[in-house]
């Protein structure tokens, strides 16, 4: 598995970028993926979705299903790609560390 | 030639007469070494070497060597390309990202020698040349690339070719149909035309995961399914009529003369004795609704299930009738999580009429309910079976019809809603008691 070193930070990812732990997850993880997930600047609503993603992770273990994200937060599914332009999966759970999305996809 | 790997397992099977995949792949993976056309290959000249030199080894292990998952795909959309990595990397780097993109076929797969000729330049170019035709959704596959090149293959397909990606992921996949009026004297409404229209119509749903689920549509022309619509789709959208089969007295003569041969032909390998229409049209209908009066076949068309057998064994004396459209049938799914399911009779009878209007409301109350109602990773037809069919009647309006049904139940464990019984549901035991003692 390879490692990236941002800002004094180490993270181990997989082949497409996902964090190998939730846990190795901290604030420069997302400054450092951002702009490969074509993101320029974060505002306060990239972290509103960040944010509820881990909440969510945290206490059920599962990622939220995209019609609970959009329930809570508020974003249509459209606004989230405008946030998150590789969408919900590749993009926001990346960001927030949630384990590779699985299944048939 | 000589290739990278040794394959004497896959070797074998380049003989026999069926076209050879192996022997396919080498001749790709000669062609990319010579590379006569002086193209600037993007990804590993040898990853069709690698290929087959992974295959092989899975042969050897009899286990599959790629690793679980992916999550690759383009900006602006969730879906639409399959991400897949080698599990030898450094056995096998030609195949170290193996990507899959769905590319969303023309309906009824027809093409031109030029498109495919411009789609074979990019493919060649940008991945290993390697492709499906077609994945069994619909959609033209390209089979491998690196992540890299995602992009730079979406950029060239949409702004050169006007060509989109197909669908992947919990969302609305890549719809297909039968080859219907362009080339089939049964279709019943143009297959075709519906496909695209609703694929059109619903590109967001296609592209932007947004379901419990995956979603497909599927159109066939007639009953006789060559889309397979009943069993691969969740809404099937089959073709019917509903007045008389038309007959063509003349041509059932020469059926019954000798003159045209039964089935177009289909079973001439054989001999399967002169064609008895007694004994290969009027005994096998399953509803027994055919007779012969003299010479003069004849149908009561009150008791035809549109089966199609006849018109299947006569096509030059039977055609469907004029007063055509489209049956809506849902939950079709393959055995994940509770079973498998073909689709279950939900619209009997709908014309198709542009804008489709009609259609679209099936298809978007069947949406809300199942976007509001369906559980992680549910299909229609599980939703159905957990919620029952008379909710997904209530949902879309519709109905409950004696079609619905295959058979009554037999059990009594009967819903009634309060307000179809007399006093409803809140009763007072005390009042019980003044009439029935302890």
């Amino acid at each position: 598995m390879a490692t990236v070193e941002f800002k004094g930070k180490t993270f181990e990812i997989d082949e497409d970028g996902f964090l190998q732990s939730f846990d190795d997850w901290s604030p420069e993880w997302v400054d450092y993926v951002k702009e490969s997930e074509g993101i320029k600047e974060l505002t306060d609503e990239h972290r509103k979705v960040i944010d509820f993603l881990q909440d969510y992770y945290k206490k059920n273990g599962i990622a939220p299903m995209v019609r609970i994200l959009s329930k809570v937060t508020g974003f249509k599914l459209k606004k989230i790609y405008e946030l998150f332009p590789s969408g919900p999966g590749k993009g926001a759970c990346k960001m927030a560390g949630l384990p590779k999305p699985t299944g048939c996809v | 030639m000589a290739f990278k790997h040794e394959t004497p397992l896959l070797d074998q099977l380049e003989s026999g007469p069926w076209p050879s995949f192996v022997s396919d792949l080498k001749r790709q993976a000669t062609h990319r070494k010579e590379n006569p056309d002086n193209v600037e290959y993007q990804i590993d000249t040898d990853c069709v070497e690698d290929i087959l030199g992974v295959v092989e080894l899975s042969y050897k292990e009899k286990e599959v060597h790629w690793k679980h998952g992916g999550i690759v795909g383009v900006f602006g959309y969730g879906g639409g390309v399959i991400g897949r990595y080698c599990d030898q990397p450094e056995q096998f780097p030609g195949v170290a990202h193996f990507h899959t993109l769905r590319v969303n076929q023309p309906n009824g797969k027809y093409y031109t020698t030029d498109y495919l000729r411009r789609i074979c330049d990019l493919w060649d170019f940008r991945g290993s040349g390697v492709m499906n035709m077609h994945g069994s959704t619909g959609d033209i596959i390209f089979l491998g690339t690196r992540t890299e090149q995602l992009e730079e293959i979406f950029y060239e397909m949409t702004h050169k070719m006007d060509q989109d990606l197909g669908g992947s992921g919990s969302n609305l996949r890549t719809p297909s149909c039968c080859l219907g009026e362009s080339r089939c004297e049964w279709a019943c409404y143009n297959t075709q035309e519906l496909c695209y229209q609703l694929t059109h119509e619903y590109q967001d749903e296609l592209h932007r995961p947004a379901f419990p689920y995956k979603f497909k549509f599927k159109f066939d022309g007639c009953p006789n399914g060559c889309v397979a619509a009943i069993a691969r789709a969740d809404m099937s959208f089959l073709g019917t009529w509903r007045d008389n089969i038309r007959i063509d007295q003349e041509a059932v003569k020469a059926y019954v003369g000798g003159e045209l041969p039964p089935n177009g032909g289909a079973h001439s390998g054989r001999d399967w004795g002169p064609f008895d229409i007694q004994k290969e049209v009027i005994d096998r209908c399953p509803t027994q609704c055919m007779w012969m009066e003299g010479d003069q076949l004849k149908i009561n068309d009150k008791e035809c299930n549109r089966c199609m057998h006849c018109i299947n064994v006569m096509p030059r004396a039977l055609r469907p009738g004029e007063d055509k459209g489209l049956s809506i049938l849902v939950g079709a799914k393959a055995p994940i999580l509770d079973g498998a399911q073909m689709s279950s009779m939900l619209v009997p009878f709908m014309k198709v009429e542009e804008p489709y209007d009609d259609i679209k409301e099936v298809i978007e109350n069947i949406w809300d309910w199942w976007m509001e109602e369906g559980k992680n990773r549910e299909r229609l037809g599980e939703l159905i079976k957990r919620q029952g069919f008379q909710k997904l009647l209530d949902m879309t309006g519709l109905k409950a019809l004696a079609q619905h049904v295959q058979e009554p139940r037999h059990n009594p464990y009967i819903f009634w809603r309060e307000e179809e019984v007399p006093g409803g549901f809140s009763q007072d035991i005390t009042d019980f008691r003044k009439r029935h003692q302890r």
